[in-house]
């Protein structure tokens, strides 16, 4: 399936789905839901904790899958943005981390499946969790780590070894915002592939926080560039936070330097007093539009705010294009 | 698939790529325990703000690597490692440069390993113990992200001669590459720096075998780079710095010829490979190049007449031997005070009059100086020296031109310069008078806050020829206007030039230009000043200039009139019915830790020291670039790089010798909006009004009209809301030094120590700020990282001062400076044209709300302008003037 999922990407822009909190939000679920009967009896409140869906409503996430494919998704996401013991603490869920992932991969592989008519795949998302390793949470004590090295790679090693057996065809690290946090993540995920004895398509997705143009940790995008690749990655890219056309000008600093494939998968645009995203469907493709005439890109894609109806303006243009060409000699 | 480009990818926060076109990678070595006992000291006692501080003053000083090692029997190097990488990462002046973990134990690499984002270099695996371990480090360094240093050693020891260097790095590249997959790229050797002149025999090829060797690496091993730590080579001459500074640039010059392209270097212990006395170097190379049986004897000897001295004598003496007019010329060009009073006198006695002494040799140096300053050959900084020379020798003749009674000057011209009334900059006017006086102009400089009237008296009783004016502050842009008007009136034809930061050739064409029938021409920096001055002094060429500066500010003026009406304007009830939306209902106010006011009685500058932003003190000098990459220039980065160690020089005696004294006063006050742009406070228990004003230009949609009170939460609210005040000084007890180099005719060291005093009150400023948000209104306390919080930006909070974009109105500094009572506290005056003296000082206010931001007011109209003197209670016509240029009407 790789080296298919490695051959396709010369031939066409790929697409990957859109938000998935958003999607959910239209539900409007309660706390039963979220606990199904599994966690009825659980001590905490589990409202809010999206990734337990997978478990508790698996039609629901199936849906939104299956809205995804439909609109033209090459990939979609697997419902694990939080599916780590360190960001499931917050909901004393560790214990349920290995079957979040699982059962997230094994649905959305089913919903993949049920098309036919191009392949399709599965990416398993591995988020950054809610603590930094390079950065202090107490501000009178900079040399205070939340989180370390080793823990965060205990449980991106956990998380994707449940990924992989659910069945992923690639995994996803996504919207980092401390390189380090990615790079024990990238370092989890080589000693698993190590111990399989097999590898699977690596994506890897940076967010730049703001007009900065740096990402929460401090690192420009070239050096976030640098920082990752030392691994023979699928790809490279940003997501969140910005919206397209904020998001620009550092894709064109990873399309100018990148040895891998280049992703983009920007917001609905800025957040509107509500926290909301606005941009319609069309106001977005416009903006997207520059890159692949810039020839920017070979994976777009929608972050938060995004929905079925974004994602099929998108692939309906993207038809048009030819993907980036990738880097494979350098400039002398 | 980039092996055959030899690019090194590094990181930090920012990139660092090594390309076979990138010069020398420095690789600062300070923050290293073995090599520094105050370093090390600093870590034992677990002083980690010191070590940062090392840390800093590597990166600033041009480190572009930063190499940190922990290995001492004493301490727990996994614990200080760790500890010191991750204090690095929260300094982004540090964390900028990537990092080489350098240790002997492995356990404390990988600890530092686990501690950096970006790409860092392990310094060092080697084959010591064997291929087994050799390989599982490299494999682990793959897989954590990082480059490696790879040390020339194996199971049977170091590498010490040619053959077992090249066999050994061509082992350990042939396993790393082919068994490990390593990126060759990622692979630096070091071929081991031995020392040299030992007196051994078997040492005699220490420096050229290595020299071989990496010529042999960079040829064989594709892709692969060199380094070493170069201040070993001369281990045989330790306390002879004379000659190992000379060695190690040698040693680095034939390195880097043979492709040796990073080292471990301390760049104050380096001389510039082209000044190295001639025989010294000749010395040194025979021995680094093992090309004379006797080297080592030949240059031990000489290394015993060198030590002490210093290279510094010995270069002397070659410019000594010349006749004295040639060495007049010599000390004039390359700035050298040394011997100018005694060449003065023995140029004296050759000359019939002691003037002939200046119209001869000494104009003929500053003429020399004159031309590779216009042709761009020397910098600011450098004439500025020249000038001092040139200033004492005058100052030395100056008594027996007396005597001799002979005559007077042949000057080009007489300048006439002040800085305006209400205003006390005057860095930049200095320099102008310096630079003039070098390309001989007679210049009077009447100093700062110079009335209008006493400005134009002096032009008739001195008989000048050109009258030039400068500030810095807004209102002086009107006291400027002022002059012309004056000088109108009282019927003058001098021609006045205008200068000064805040001044403009569109101003001065707009607002100033017109109103003189004279000459009136905007000079936009020193390096103008003299061919304008020039132009002016002859009388064709004046005229030439007059009409061509006339027909341009006409034109300028005409654009700028009919540009102007197109613009769009609220009324201002309209633009504040557009004010920034803040939901008040679910928002509390942060409460400051203390209410009142805070002083600060002689602050550590040594602190302040690391806040400094160096890129405008470079502005100064009119060097032009963005620290630190302008020290890296290839036009101005030689001169930068002096200018810059001169100041550290200076900035360390002012710290030691405590030149200045840096105070503050910060205060907290409950504050409410009150009438939409107000603000009230409570300040000594009673109520104060700043007054604020808003913007008016039509906004695009969803863009408010912002005026600062926005971010105070409403009386209507009734939530308890906080400003804050703050007015720092790093500048008392300037003036006795000034005066002390003034005596001395120096005005470099004038201009130098202005300078940074104004760099130090910018980093109080910062660093106070700092403390406010952390400590002080310590509302930066709680942050606490959850998803949502990460995705804001780091910091909340302004410090808008009165008389910049935000808040423009100087006169609100009245308030400012009476709630603080900074005058008594901080011994800052404010001057009638609301200049603060001492110049080196930083007042405003504090925001704390997180949608407070920096923005500038702009245009505003007269409905607005009319509303706010009312406020204030202060007659139109005077609000008018202090608002001046922010007026959309005339």
């Amino acid at each position: 399936m790789s080296n298919n999922l490695y051959e396709i990407a010369k031939q066409k822009i790929l697409i990957l789905d859109g938000a998935m909190g958003t999607m959910i939000q239209r539900y409007k679920l309660e706390e039963a839901d979220f606990r199904g009967d599994r966690f009825k009896e659980h001590q905490h409140p589990l409202k809010g904790n999206n990734d337990l869906l997978s478990i508790t409503r698996p039609d629901i996430i199936k849906e939104i899958h299956r809205q995804y494919f439909q609109a033209g998704a090459d990939i979609v996401e697997t419902n694990t943005f939080s599916g780590t013991t360190i960001a499931q603490a917050d909901y004393h869920l560790e214990d349920a981390v290995y079957d979040i992932n699982f059962q997230s991969a094994k649905l959305a592989k089913e919903v993949a499946n049920e098309f036919t008519d191009f392949p399709r795949f599965v990416a398993g998302a591995m988020g950054p969790t809610n603590r930094t390793a390079s950065l202090s949470p107490d501000v009178n004590n900079p040399g205070f780590r939340a989180i370390t090295f080793d823990q965060l790679v205990t449980a991106y090693h956990q998380q994707a070894k449940a990924l992989i057996d659910g069945g992923v065809d690639i995994l996803l690290i996504e919207t980092i915002f401390d390189t380090l946090n990615a790079k024990a993540a990238l370092f989890a995920v080589q000693t698993l592939f190590e111990e399989m004895g097999r590898e699977l398509p690596i994506m890897i997705s940076g967010t730049i926080t703001d007009a900065s143009g740096r990402t929460l940790s401090g690192q420009t995008t070239e050096a976030f560039l640098i920082s990752m690749s030392h691994v023979n990655l699928f790809s490279i890219g940003l997501n969140c936070a910005l919206g397209p056309r904020e998001l620009r000008p550092y894709l064109q600093i990873l399309a100018k330097s990148a040895p891998f494939m280049v992703s983009a998968y920007p917001n609905a645009g800025l957040p509107n007093a509500f926290g909301g995203y606005d941009e319609t469907p069309e106001q977005m493709t416009d903006a997207v539009k520059e890159y692949l005439e810039m020839g920017l890109i070979n994976i777009l894609g929608g972050c938060c705010g995004t929905t079925p109806q974004h994602i099929k303006a998108f692939a309906e243009a993207a038809k048009a294009y030819k993907p980036r060409q990738i880097l494979t000699e350098s400039v002398c | 698939m980039e092996t055959d480009c030899n690019i090194l990818k590094l990181s930090g926060l920012e990139p660092l790529i090594v390309t076979k076109e990138s010069n020398f990678i420095n690789i600062g070595e300070r923050t290293n325990v073995t090599g520094s006992k105050v370093f090390l000291r600093m870590v034992k006692e677990d002083r980690y703000e010191d070590a940062l501080a090392v840390a800093l003053d590597q990166v600033r000083g041009g480190a572009q690597v930063l190499d940190v090692n922990m290995d001492e029997g004493m301490i727990d190097g996994v614990k200080a490692m760790t500890t010191f990488l991750n204090l690095i990462a929260s300094e982004p002046d540090i964390a900028r440069i990537p990092i080489m973990i350098d240790s002997s134990k492995w356990e404390i690499i990988e600890a530092g390993l686990k501690c950096v984002q970006g790409k860092s270099i392990v310094n060092s695996i080697s084959l010591k113990s064997g291929e087994a371990e050799f390989i599982h480090q490299a494999k682990l360094i793959k897989k954590y992200g990082a480059a490696t240093v790879v040390m020339a050693f194996d199971e049977d020891g170091q590498a010490d001669s040619y053959d077992r260097r090249i066999q050994i790095c061509k082992r350990s590249y042939d396993i790393l590459v082919n068994e490990v997959n390593f990126n060759p790229n990622d692979i630096i050797f070091d071929p081991n720096i031995f020392p040299v002149a030992t007196g051994l025999d078997e040492h005699r090829n220490n420096a050229l075998d290595f020299f071989n060797a990496a010529k042999w690496i960079r040829e064989n091993l594709k892709g692969a780079h060199v380094s070493g730590g170069v201040s070993n080579v001369s281990f045989s001459f330790r306390g002879n710095n004379a000659v190992r500074e000379a060695m190690h640039s040698a040693f680095l010059y034939h390195g880097i010829q043979n492709g040796m392209n990073m080292g471990i270097v301390n760049p104050s212990m380096l001389e510039v490979y082209d000044s190295i006395d001639k025989t010294l170097l000749e010395y040194v190379e025979d021995v680094l190049l093992n090309r004379k049986d006797d080297a080592t004897e030949r240059l031990l000897e000489y290394a015993e007449k060198v030590k002490g001295g210093g290279k510094k004598k010995e270069e002397d003496l070659e410019w000594r031997n010349q006749d004295v007019k040639e060495r007049l010329k010599y000390a004039l060009v390359k700035g050298l005070v040394e011997y100018i009073d005694e060449d003065t006198e023995e140029c004296r006695k050759l000359f019939d009059k002691p003037l002939e002494v200046i119209e001869g040799p000494l104009m003929d140096g500053m003429n020399i100086v004159g031309d590779l300053f216009g042709s761009g050959k020397m910098f600011l900084p450098q004439v500025v020296k020249s000038a001092r020379v040139m200033k004492k020798s005058v100052a030395y003749l100056q008594p027996f031109i007396m005597a001799s009674q002979s005559g007077e000057s042949k000057k080009l011209g007489k300048v006439l310069l002040a800085t305006v009334k209400g205003d006390v900059h005057d860095i930049g006017k200095n320099i102008v008078g310096v630079v003039l006086a070098c390309n001989n102009f007679e210049v009077i400089d009447l100093g700062v806050m110079v009335p209008t009237e006493k400005l134009l008296d002096e032009a008739i009783k001195q008989n000048v020829d050109i009258v030039g004016v400068s500030g810095l502050i807004t209102p002086s842009l009107d006291e400027m206007v002022d002059v012309a008007k004056e000088m109108e009136r009282r019927n003058f034809k001098l021609p006045l030039l205008i200068g000064g930061a805040t001044t403009s050739k569109l101003h001065t064409a707009v607002k100033i230009e017109h109103h003189y029938s004279g000459f009136t021409i905007h000079v936009l920096d020193a390096s103008r000043s003299v061919p304008i001055a020039t132009q002016i002094m002859n009388e064709q060429d004046r005229e030439k200039l007059q009409k061509e500066t006339r027909a341009e500010y006409v034109a300028m003026r005409d654009r700028h009139n009919s540009k102007k009406e197109t613009k769009e304007y609220l009324t201002i009830e309209n633009a504040r019915k557009n004010k920034t939306q803040i939901d008040w209902a679910n928002y509390t106010p942060p409460k400051p830790t203390f209410i009142g006011t805070r002083t600060f009685v002689d602050y550590d500058l040594a602190e302040l020291r690391n806040y400094i932003d160096w890129t405008p003190f470079f502005q100064v000098w009119e060097l032009h670039g963005k620290y630190p990459t302008i020290l890296e220039d290839k036009i101005v980065g030689d001169e930068a790089k002096k200018l810059f160690a001169d100041a550290n020089a200076m900035l360390d005696k002012i710290i030691t010798e405590k030149w200045l004294t840096a105070k503050a006063v910060i205060g907290f006050f409950k504050a409410n909006s009150i009438n939409d742009d107000d603000i009230e406070i409570v300040a000594n228990n009673k109520i104060k009004i700043l007054h604020h004003l808003r913007q008016q230009n039509k906004k695009a949609a969803g863009l408010p009209n912002f005026c600062l009170t926005d971010y105070i939460a409403p009386i209507e609210s009734q939530k308890e809301d906080y400003i804050g005040g703050f007015a720092v000084t790093a500048g008392i007890g300037i003036e006795k030094k000034l005066e002390e180099f003034q005596a001395n005719n120096d005005d470099y060291d004038v201009i130098l120590l202005k300078g940074l005093a104004d760099r130090l009150a910018e980093a109080f400023a910062e660093r106070m700020h700092e403390r406010v948000r952390k400590e002080f209104w310590a509302y930066d306390k709680t942050e606490n990282f959850s998803n949502e919080d990460l995705i804001k930006e780091k910091y909340t909070g302004i410090r808008p001062a009165p008389g910049y974009p935000a808040c423009i109105d100087h006169t609100e500094k009245n308030t400012l400076f009476e709630i603080l009572d900074a005058t008594k506290e901080a011994e800052i005056i404010l001057t009638e044209g609301m200049a603060m003296y001492p110049t080196a000082a930083v007042s405003g206010w504090y925001f704390s709300h997180p949608d407070s931001k920096y923005f500038g007011i702009g245009k505003i109209a007269k409905d607005q302008v009319v509303d706010y003197a009312k406020r204030k209670d202060m007659p139109l016509e005077k609000m008018e003037r202090w608002l001046g240029s922010a007026l959309n009407y005339q």
